[in-house]
């Protein structure tokens, strides 16, 4: 007695009862293609998520004014002023950073003819598009010249565009808008900048840093010059991103005045500290979802022990009969087992089509540009947990047959 | 071969004092009450009894589907009283072949996997040419293709007994085989065989309470209470198929005859 022909037997029997065996095996399928569709489809995000922060470089440090965790009071929070960047950018305090951009952002009300809306606008240095590989369509960004004379134009992205002026293909250049009622001349649209997590960069509205900083807001610091909201630092090549990160902190922590380090006022991350929590946090809620997706795997597996205790019962005849032509309890046991697995083999197998379908239908219509990524050890883990069901499930309802007794399962009607 | 297998004194057949006792808690059941007999290789037998009697107990034994409570059972040379589970699936699988009342045969399964499927739990070769052999002898190479629902009831027992031959057992057992089967039927299986018994020197056991049945075999065993009450050849067994099986009218009229006619006084009584 082989495998083989047990094989040969679980499939004929399955074959008997088509519709019976795809009833059972739906749990399973639906299971699978759950949890795999899940975890392919947070693959994909993570990923997704990744080559974003990737654009963005790791060689740029974001320092943003920030209350400590806590034991001090928020109000005392001494904010990042422009006398920081002048230092910062001296390259003497921190010898790792190359160059520094400036941001202020404030909360304006942006008025075209009758269309009103609430926007951040922000403030940056003539740097910035440089720094960020960001320009406009056509013509230039904001010059040195244009900051300090503090003029009153603009650059848009293209959702404000088409916020403002109705579509977004409309050319607003050379046209007058209202911010907090005075007016700045739209001098060009930036280009359209794929989103990164969190914030969509085609809304912005964007002036020179002191036009925000001194018509727009009121970042007048006694001393210091005015405030900034974000400096950007750019580092040296080849720059260790830690020894930045420390040199930054150790001058800023001398300014503010604080000698603990756990208190500091302030945060210094790049862009891959933060692609790392947020991938993090979706990994979690992936498993979290995944976990619940598979109790549904733990219903079929149930579906797979009901239907197979069913077939047992209807079977001992079958059973009594092999066992008075010569099959052993054990030849018995594993027929049971093969189809018991079987079943719960191709329920895996129908999960993972319908992952296929799923992951390729959600990465093309719901997620622009996320890939779902169905790897070979998702596969894997998909075959393995269905053995398993087959196995743990199968058990039970094969062992029942196994131990009947030929006479009785011959004289059972 | 071995030697045992050609020696026709010694019997294929031998059991010692057997009996057999069910446990049902506070009741002892004895079933069979000490039964010894022997069966000589190429014997065709009949065992008889009313329900109750024991001799479905008996032959379960016999067919090592189940063992006795004591005594001793030797079949073909091998003692067989006190094997184990797996022992005792072997035992079936090689030395036994059974034929039962309602055919037994697997749902939609071909005749000729149906007789492969002792050849199956055996691990032998050839399985196919042996079962195409086997229902050559019962008359079905035309039908190897055939599933159980396009055969008669007739064919369908057939098949059963090429999966019972096919193993080239030592005995067959057969329980009530034409029980569920017309006269007609009846008779193409019981002239099956005879034949089988006749050019192959198949041992063949019957378990039946039909006389008729038993009328065509060589010796009647009869048990009654767990015991064997007679064993005796049958004087002219008859050829299946050459008499013809008395009307159910003349059946009665010879229940009434023998119940009435011998003492007229007893039935005054």
């Amino acid at each position: 007695m082989n495998v083989f022909e047990n094989l040969r037997i679980a499939l004929d029997n399955l074959l008997l009862n088509r519709l019976r065996a795809l009833l059972t095996i739906l749990g399973i399928v639906i299971g699978v293609a759950a949890v795999t569709s899940l975890i392919s489809l947070g693959r994909g995000v993570e990923s997704y998520v990744a080559s974003q922060f990737e654009g963005l470089g790791a060689d740029i440090l974001t320092i943003r004014a920030s209350p400590p965790r806590r034991g001090f009071n928020r109000l005392a929070i001494k904010p990042l002023t422009t006398e920081n960047v002048t230092a910062l950018a001296s390259g003497v305090v921190a010898p790792s950073v190359r160059a520094v951009t400036a941001e202020y952002q404030v909360q304006a009300t942006v008025v075209y003819g009758y269309d009103s809306l609430s926007s951040s606008i922000r403030g940056v240095s003539a740097n910035y598009a440089a720094a960020n590989d960001w320009y406009p369509l056509e013509g230039g960004f904001f010059t040195e010249q244009d900051n300090t004379a503090q003029a009153q134009i603009a650059l848009l992205g293209s959702s404000t565009v088409e916020d403002l002026f109705g579509s977004a293909s409309y050319d607003p250049t050379g046209l007058t808008i209202l911010i907090n009622n005075l007016p700045f001349t739209v001098v060009g649209v930036m280009e359209e900048k794929s989103s990164t997590f969190g914030q969509d960069p085609n809304s912005a509205i964007l002036v020179p840093l002191l036009t925000a900083q001194s018509k727009l807001g009121n970042a007048r610091v006694a001393g210091a010059g005015y405030s900034v909201s974000t400096i950007q630092a750019q580092l040296v090549e080849d720059a260790d991103v830690d020894r930045a990160t420390d040199e930054i902190e150790a001058y800023l922590l001398a300014e503010h005045g604080i000698t603990d380090s756990t208190q500091a006022d302030f945060s210094i991350s790049n862009p891959e500290t933060i692609s790392e929590a947020r991938t993090e946090v979706f990994t979690t809620l992936t498993l979290f979802l995944s976990a619940i997706a598979a109790i549904s795997l733990l219903v079929g597996g149930i579906g797979v022990m009901n239907i197979m205790l069913v077939s047992v019962s209807e079977r001992t005849r079958e059973i009594g009969l092999r066992k008075a032509v010569g099959a052993r309890s054990r030849d018995i046991l594993s027929q049971f087992m093969i189809e018991a697995i079987m079943l719960s083999l191709l329920g895996g197998a129908g999960g993972v089509l319908l992952a296929l379908g799923i992951t390729t239908i959600a990465g093309q219509a719901l997620l622009s540009g996320v890939t779902p990524s169905l790897s070979p050890d998702v596969l894997l883990l998909a075959t393995g947990v269905c053995s398993a069901i087959g196995i743990l499930f199968g058990l039970y309802p094969a062992n029942r047959a196994a131990r009947m007794q030929p006479i009785q399962a011959l004289r059972f009607e | 071969m071995n030697d045992l297998h050609t020696n026709n004194h010694v019997p294929v057949i031998d059991i010692l004092g057997i009996t057999k006792t069910y446990d049902m808690g506070k009741l002892k059941l004895d079933v069979l009450k000490g039964i010894s007999l022997q069966i000589q290789r190429g014997e065709i037998v009949s065992i008889m009894g009313p329900s109750g009697s024991g001799k479905s107990t008996l032959m379960n034994i016999l067919g090592a589907l189940d063992q006795p409570t004591t005594g001793a059972y030797n079949l073909d040379g091998e003692d067989i009283a006190k094997l184990s589970q797996v022992e005792l699936a072997r035992i079936r699988n090689r030395k036994i072949g059974f034929v039962f009342q309602s055919f037994n045969l697997l749902k939609r399964t071909s005749a000729q996997r149906q007789v492969e499927l002792p050849l199956i739990y055996a691990g032998s070769r050839d399985r196919a040419k042996k079962a195409r052999a086997a229902l050559e002898a019962v008359g079905l190479e035309d039908r190897l293709d055939h599933l159980p629902s396009e055969l008669s009831g007739g064919q369908q027992q057939r098949v059963a007994i090429a999966r019972a031959i096919v193993g080239d057992p030592s005995i067959i057992l057969a329980d009530e085989p034409t029980g569920n089967l017309d006269s007609k039927s009846g008779t193409e299986v019981m002239q099956i065989f005879q034949r089988l018994n006749r050019e192959q020197g198949i041992t063949t056991v019957f378990v039946t309470h039909d006389p008729w049945i038993a009328r065509h075999t060589q010796r009647v065993i009869m048990i009654r209470d767990g015991q064997i009450v007679a064993d005796q050849p049958v004087a002219e067994p008859l050829v299946a198929g050459e008499a013809e099986r008395p009307s159910e009218a003349e059946e009665l009229q010879g229940i009434f005859e023998a119940a009435y006619a011998p003492s007229e006084a007893g039935a005054a009584d």
